[in-house]
């Protein structure tokens, strides 16, 4: 009768079990530095470009937003405040990490399963190294550092764009007061929040990317339902996770 | 490359009773018993999806039987785990059907693979450099004669060059075992008789065993039948009592049953009509 709950349990015991192993592994040796510094140049410096424009325009459009509904209450002064809380809590996280999600969960897990289809993770495990160790850690390490920090770069760039709506734009506020009312507007909870979100969100989209690679079964037609479903599962759960370390935060 | 093994014959691979079951109701493997020993060739013949492939990928640990007994070098590895498991295979080289190179690293790096990776050529945890093993590495390629491809990708290499340097890769650690997946499918004769001769002068040069999975009947006989001169550099005919004929046995799996094993004499006398589908002998071949 709950046969269709199966194969969703079993696919979390084994997220839990690969998470679990690739933790471990970042603290025994042998360590792969030269596969950590690859990964964190292609996730970190290759994802900059697309994360300071998304940044950007999420900045520019919460402000276009908020002149609207601000000025009914003639309380456009507040703007700054506004784009600050609202980036660093939710939305520079949730879409940087979602931005990521679909570059890299996806890039993880078809190249994890193009070397699975063509054998190359056997001959890994055949040639006495361990895939987990050489191919996941790596990833999930740099995926850590790095979306913090493209978090952190996306939130300023955003407040940046907020403020170039507000002030040159539209005129809403003075620029000091904008940057004054930003800055003093967030609180260790909205700070600490916005960087526990994507530490665990670096965690979903690496071991979501890699456990959909290392699954992949069925050739080149699997290797491509390998990335839709990383990219789908990872999205979902970023989405998931934040609804709950949200909750938490609201009474904090 | 020419290090000897210890003279003293000893049983580098047993089977006993080895079952696998997947989903199917028909098991992949089924009550299989073999044992490889010491400088032996085994020629492990089969129609695709007879349990050939299966076979390797127990002996190597990447699949675990559902029951039955595994000894690997006279160790009982059946309930290995993956860590105990990563020695037992540093002792093992493998060549994969497509060649199994890591499509990322050079060709250099590819071969280098198992000398920089494993735990047994570590000092105090520290990989060797490139550098370090770079002698070994060209000796290796040279020996598959593709010595002036280190830096190229394996994308760069038709499919023959891919096998010769997956050869090279298994050979580099100087395995005691070397299993080779279909080394000649889906390659023209000529560069699989090239792959044979390769195989065959490895086993001279390095007195290897090796098990060399196959559907062609012809790998099978130019392994039994032929030695590598070193001083021409080329394959000559064996005299008909050299110990060589008798140290290459053959198998034959169907349906993952093993059917035949024995000398090649034996295989071409069978009147069974799947066996003697994979002998040498025209006559049976035509019926």
């Amino acid at each position: 009768m709950l046969d269709w709950l199966k194969s969703p349990f079993l696919t979390f015991q084994e997220f839990v079990l690969l998470a679990g192993r690739a933790t471990v592994n970042s603290v025994r040796r042998p360590f792969y530095g030269q596969d950590l510094f690859l990964q964190m140049d292609t996730i970190g410096v290759g994802s900059l470009p697309i994360t300071v424009l998304i940044g950007f325009f999420s900045g520019v459009i919460m402000a276009l937003q908020m002149s609207r509904a601000l000025s009914q209450y003639g309380a456009t002064g507040q703007v700054g405040q506004i784009t600050a809380i609202t980036l660093v809590r939710e939305m520079g996280p949730v879409l940087t990490a979602l931005l990521i999600a679909g570059r890299n969960a996806s890039g993880i897990a078809s190249e994890l399963g193009s070397m699975k289809v063509s054998e190359q993770i056997d001959a890994m495990r055949a040639l006495g190294t361990d895939p987990v160790k050489k191919l996941v850690t790596p990833r999930l390490l740099a995926m850590c550092v790095t979306l913090p920090l493209l978090t952190i770069i996306a939130d300023f760039v955003g407040i940046v764009g907020g403020y170039m709506v507000a002030v040159p734009l539209l005129r809403l506020t003075t620029g000091s007061q904008y940057w004054n009312n930003a800055w003093r507007s967030l609180e260790y909870n909205d700070i600490a929040q916005g960087l526990i979100k994507p530490l665990l969100f670096a965690f979903i989209i690496a071991l979501v990317g890699c456990l959909y690679g290392m699954r992949t079964t069925g050739g080149t037609q699997g290797v491509g339902r390998a990335t839709t479903q990383a990219v789908v599962v990872a999205s979902v759960w970023i989405f998931i996770v934040t609804a709950l370390v949200t909750r938490i935060f609201v009474n904090l | 490359m020419a290090r000897q093994k210890a003279n003293a014959p000893r049983c580098i691979l047993k089977f006993e009773d080895v079952s696998l079951q997947f989903d199917q109701p028909r098991p992949a493997l089924d009550r299989v018993s073999f044992e490889i020993w010491s400088g032996e060739t085994r020629i492990i013949l089969g129609a695709a999806g007879s349990g050939k492939t299966v076979i390797m990928k127990i002996a190597l640990g990447l699949l675990k039987p559902s029951s039955g007994r595994v000894s690997v070098m006279e160790q009982d590895v059946t309930h290995f785990d993956e860590r105990q498991w990563y020695d037992v295979r540093s002792h093992i080289g493998v060549l994969f059907q497509e060649g199994g190179l890591f499509d990322s690293l050079t060709i250099e790096e590819n071969v280098a693979y198992p000398l920089l990776n494993q735990a047994r050529f570590m000092t105090a945890g520290k990989k060797p450099t490139l550098d370090s093993v770079r002698p070994d590495v060209q000796d290796a390629l040279n020996f598959v004669e593709l010595g002036n491809t280190l830096n190229k990708f394996p994308s760069e290499l038709s499919g023959g060059m891919r096998r010769r340097v997956g050869i090279a890769r298994g050979s580099v650690a100087d395995p005691d075992l070397f299993l080779y997946d279909s080394p000649t499918a889906g390659l023209d004769p000529i560069t699989a008789n090239t792959i044979i001769a390769l195989l065959i002068k490895d086993r001279e040069m390095r007195n290897s065993t090796a098990a060399i999975i196959t559907h062609r009947f012809q790998d099978g006989h130019l392994m039994a039948n032929f030695r590598y001169n070193p001083e021409k550099d080329c394959l000559e005919k064996l005299a008909a009592d050299s110990p060589i004929r008798e140290r290459t046995k053959f198998m034959v799996m169907n349906e993952g049953r093993l059917v035949f094993e024995g000398s090649e004499s034996a295989l071409d006398a069978s009147q069974d009509p799947y066996i003697s589908k994979f002998s040498m002998n025209p006559a049976r071949k035509a019926s």
